[in-house]
């Protein structure tokens, strides 16, 4: 049975001006708004930045949270992906505590993930995984008994899934040749 | 063309056509008050900062154009804060400029210095701090573009004051400069086409319908259309606290006002309909009462210019984002050779509850203080025509709501959304200036008198003849009122004293000609000696009986199923709240 999901990621495009985060943010806090994870990031044009927004919509609708921020005069484009539709990533790192008895343990289990080792000292590793943010909740679950001493996630950034037929003209294409 | 930030600043002011400022200068502004000399704006000298922007929110309802008003930092700017936050909730537009400290002392607590934009941003449309003196110009153009376009709403600049000196050169943004410096503000002014047919076919169809007006209309200048939406349909219209005088009281088809105080009519008449046309309002809980229970059995056309109010509150049926003159306008077209259905039943009905339930006090008895509600009608019947009533908030709020006879629009200023007391003084002194060809009279409470009264010395020193009537029940009446019926009769913090302080002492000393009235036989003659004053402010102290209260009533968190009429109007039509 498909679980209908909890969580929808606004992608905002916004003027690229100081305080526009600050109206963001604030809207969501005196509109009672549940943010999950932020993402702020300049876009590939200089005059505006695009903040990734995770919110609960158990809560509060969509629609509303929608409405309401393209008030603000420094919005200037919301796109609402929702999970299934969407490609979505997070990045995580951790120091372990990993001794050399547990080093090549760990390793191994980078290695599954398909994450990396990014730094070493004598009794720490620090390691790195980029994924979806489920991936990332296993790979922080089976890592969590080597002994975490910092651990950070970065909000999530996502991107409208691509449609998987080819578009028409390129399949003509392909049945001349 | 060299000038400094400063004279860029007023003169960009005269460019947006700006006749008159309210303010008051200080540090971080001095800069500015200086080119003000020079300038044909008229500028306002207030006894308060709340009172500029008041006075520019009552001057905005008026006129329609943007109050301005401009202070210093710091407490100046926190000063303005109430206003701020009273024009964003009844959509007013309204230019606040407020001082800064200079640009390398931001951030370091300097003296007077307050982080104004970040502590307004939650109350304005909009707010920018200027940290380049050539943007002055732009700056204005765009405060005074989003203030009066699509919602309309104050929009705050914070200009440091060594912005203000700074030597700039001149030049004056061209509309392609503004549309291209705001890309995210597209405001959508005409209907969908789809939407609007759609709404035509509601209305035609529907056998219950009820116009549910807002401040929305007079915002967009749509009371004519309104009006002609009506009268084609023959539809009934309620008029909120916001929208009194949209749609005239005399007309036959107007119900007054819905709501926790409105009418029997209005409110039953809304709660029995079928359809619901909400035209630029926002069911406030003040109209709907218990949301969950709000006209149950109605179908619902919300047009809005804020796509956010569709389904804040009430999901639409008909979902209609525009400009309501453009909509309606549109709807009207729409409805051309369509039949309406038969309401002769809903008509007659609508006519049975406004015979059985019209608006009642009970006489008064020799020996008592005055009734507030004949205080009222005494008002309203001596009142020139034109007159400009204003309110503050309060039972004196609801009564002058009930029993004025609003016929045209842009007659009514209060504070409706945030409900802000000591609104009424300063707010009437700045509809005076935008109409001085008005009697503006300003009704307020005794409560709310104390809270601004002393922007009467505005009023006298400037010349706005403005009248305020006291209704001076010696009680914070409607929080009395409230203890009265919900808290069994236990009072607390709620009493005043009706001559301390002494009103006509108190007005005169202020410059203002002044009066009490103790018996009903003199209210007519006072008030019309008050008509008659011209050169100064009047103030009168009605001493009022603070046992009244107002009724209609739909207590708070109630249906409005549960109306609580008047306790000497027969029970049948109306249910008593346990």
């Amino acid at each position: 049975m498909a679980v209908s999901p909890t969580h929808q990621t606004l992608s905002v495009l916004v003027e690229n001006r100081s305080g526009v985060l600050a109206r963001v943010s604030g809207l969501f806090a005196r509109r009672g708004f549940n943010i999950i994870s932020l993402a702020v990031a300049p876009s590939d044009d200089e005059r505006f930045s695009r903040i990734n927004i995770v919110i609960d919509v158990e809560e509060t609708s969509v629609e509303q949270i929608t409405k309401q921020l393209f008030k603000l005069v420094n919005v200037v484009k919301i796109t609402e992906l929702h999970p299934s539709e969407a490609v979505e990533r997070e990045l995580l790192m951790a120091t372990l505590a990993a001794g050399s008895d547990q080093r090549s343990s760990v390793i191994e289990l980078v290695g599954v993930f398909e994450g990396r080792i990014v730094d070493v000292g004598p009794d720490a590793l620090t390691v790195m995984l980029a994924g979806e943010p489920d991936r990332l909740d296993d790979f922080e679950e089976l890592m969590r008994p080597y002994g975490i001493t910092e651990l950070q996630r970065t909000g999530r950034v996502a991107l409208p899934k691509l449609d998987r037929q080819a578009p028409p003209r390129l399949r003509l294409t392909g049945k001349a040749s | 063309m060299k000038m400094t930030g400063a004279q860029a600043l007023i003169k960009s002011l005269e460019m947006e056509q700006v006749e008159v400022v309210f303010g008051l200068p200080g540090g971080c502004i001095l800069p500015a008050y200086d080119p003000i000399l020079d300038s044909p704006i008229r500028h306002i000298l207030v006894r308060h900062e709340q009172g500029a922007g008041h006075m520019a929110e009552g001057y905005a309802h008026v006129t329609g154009r943007p109050g301005v008003a401009m202070v210093t930092s710091g407490p100046a700017a926190t000063n303005l804060v109430t206003p701020l936050c009273d024009a964003y909730m009844d959509s007013v537009p309204m230019v606040a400029i407020t001082g800064q400290v200079s640009r390398p002392v931001i951030g370091t607590d300097g003296f007077q210095e307050c982080d104004t934009v970040g502590i307004t941003r939650s109350v304005t449309k909009h707010n920018e701090l200027i940290m380049d003196p050539d943007e002055i110009p732009l700056m204005v153009r765009q405060a005074f573009h989003l203030a009066t376009t699509g919602r309309p709403g104050p929009v705050l600049l914070d200009v440091p004051k060594d912005v203000l000196q700074a030597d700039i050169t001149w030049h004056w943004p061209s509309d392609e400069d503004l549309a291209a410096s705001l890309p995210g503000y597209k405001p959508t002014l005409k209907g969908h086409p789809k939407m609007i047919k759609e709404a035509a076919r509601l209305i035609s169809e529907s056998r219950r319908p009820v116009i549910y007006a807002g401040g929305g209309i007079l915002r967009s200048r749509a009371a004519g259309a309104l009006r002609e939406l009506a009268e084609r349909t023959g539809i009934p219209v309620v008029t909120t606290l916001m929208a009194r005088g949209a749609f005239p009281d005399d007309h036959p088809l107007c119900l007054g006002m819905p709501g926790m105080h409105g009418n029997y009519t209005a409110v039953t008449a809304m709660q029995k309909s079928d359809l619901l046309i909400a035209l630029g309002t926002r069911f406030d809980d003040r109209v709907t009462g218990k949301v969950t229970s709000f006209a149950p059995e109605a179908k619902v056309v919300h047009v809005d210019i804020d796509p956010a109010e569709l389904g804040k509150i009430r999901r639409p049926d008909v979902p209609i984002v525009g400009d309501c003159r453009q909509v309606i306008t549109e709807i009207v077209r729409a409805l051309e050779g369509r039949d309406q259905a038969d309401r002769e039943e809903w008509r007659s009905r609508i006519s049975g509850w406004q015979e059985r339930f019209p608006l009642y006090y009970d006489p008064h008895v020799p020996g008592d203080a005055l009734k507030p509600q004949y205080v009222m009608e005494q008002l309203r019947d001596c009142a020139p025509e034109g007159t400009i009533l204003v309110s503050g908030v309060g039972q004196h709020q609801m009564w002058a709501s009930q029993y004025w006879r609003f016929t045209e629009p842009y007659t009514w200023v209060n504070s409706g959304g945030l409900g802000t007391m000591g609104f009424s003084v300063p707010a009437a002194i700045g509809a005076k200036v935008g109409r001085p060809d008005r009697t503006v009279w300003a009704v307020d409470g005794d409560g709310c008198f104390q809270m601004t009264a002393q922007e009467l010395v505005t009023a006298a020193s400037e010349r706005i003849p403005v009248k305020v009537a006291i209704l001076n029940n010696a009680y914070l009446g409607m929080v009395r009122q409230w203890q009265e019926m919900f808290y069994e009769e236990r009072y607390s913090e709620v009493y005043l004293s009706p001559d301390l302080p002494d009103y006509v002492k108190w007005a005169e000393a202020m410059g203002c000609a002044a009066f009490r009235v103790e018996s009903p036989e003199e209210v007519q003659p006072v008030i019309e000696k008050a008509n008659s004053i011209d050169d100064r402010p009047v103030v009168i102290d009605f001493r009022t009986d603070s046992r009244e209260k107002v009724f209609p009533m739909v207590p708070a968190g109630f249906s409005n199923d549960d109306l609580v009429v008047h306790p000497s109007q027969k029970p049948g039509g109306e249910r008593v709240v346990q």
